[in-house]
């Protein structure tokens, strides 16, 4: 492992645009492009958003999200816990457009961003005891590919 | 989140700048929504995104939602300007399909 961070912060919807641009600062030292940068910045939201939205009740006391980054060569790794009610159908929630809440204009397609936009995703969630993403990005795919193709 | 509107030729054009996140879509929710009845009698509206510095997938679901309020005045809608990790959102949920790209 290169390099390590953990940042703990409340659940709440002020710390949405931190989250993710704490992330984004962090990974800064393996030299992404804008369009990596962005991916991760997205994911990172998306992650932090449901927690926000779906993890805790109101009035709830503890409402924490640990956010952990390790960089281990040319990959960044992210992990994203949250301590709320967990998630019923695990599956279910990955399917595209789900939302358990459609009243709310949800778009249901938090996960499908993470998996697309990321090169590696799992997800673990126990009812009652929270739920972890886990999200990992290689950095300098792009500029690889490009390679190849010229 | 900030809006700003330009009426020209009977076209509403809403240029939304900042970012667009769960947080933020609880305001431009309800001015965007101000702005298609005070604009009911519109023939279209376009939404500006050039200035959009941010958009999660909470960005679908409000587009998907002012698409849904302007249709109910007979007003459709339309996406000018998107950049291009904003493109990338909204082409893989097809929000391009309800409100054509111009």
């Amino acid at each position: 492992m290169d390099n390590y961070m953990r940042l703990e912060i409340l659940a709440k919807g002020e710390n949405e645009s931190f989250a993710r641009s704490a992330v984004a600062a962090f990974a800064l030292s393996l030299n992404p492009s804008l369009s990596e940068l962005s991916d991760i910045k997205t994911a990172v939201s998306e992650a932090v958003t449901n927690s926000v939205v779906h993890a805790y009740k109101r009035g709830e006391e503890e409402r924490k999200i640990v956010i952990e980054c390790r960089i281990c060569g040319g990959e960044l790794h992210i992990e994203i816990t949250d301590y709320g009610c967990g998630i019923d159908d695990v599956e279910r929630a990955q399917t595209p457009f789900y939302t358990t809440l459609s009243g709310e204009e949800r778009s249901g397609m938090g996960f499908t961003i993470m998996q697309t936009f990321m090169d590696g995703f799992s997800l673990q969630s126990t009812r009652g005891k929270g739920t972890r993403v886990a999200m990992m990005k290689r950095i300098g795919e792009e500029e690889k590919k490009e390679r190849v193709h010229a | 989140m900030r809006i700003s509107v330009n009426y020209q030729d009977n076209v509403l054009y809403l240029r939304l700048s900042g970012e667009l996140d769960e947080h933020s879509a609880t305001y431009a929710r309800r001015e965007a929504d101000r702005l298609a009845e005070g604009y009911a009698g519109s023939d279209s509206a376009v939404f500006d995104l050039r200035d959009v510095s941010f958009m999660d997938s909470t960005g679908i679901g409000f587009l998907i939602g002012r698409y849904k309020k302007f249709r109910q005045f007979g007003v459709p809608t339309y996406l000018t300007n998107p950049t291009q990790s904003t493109d990338k959102i909204l082409s893989m949920s097809g929000v391009y399909t309800l409100m054509p790209k111009i």
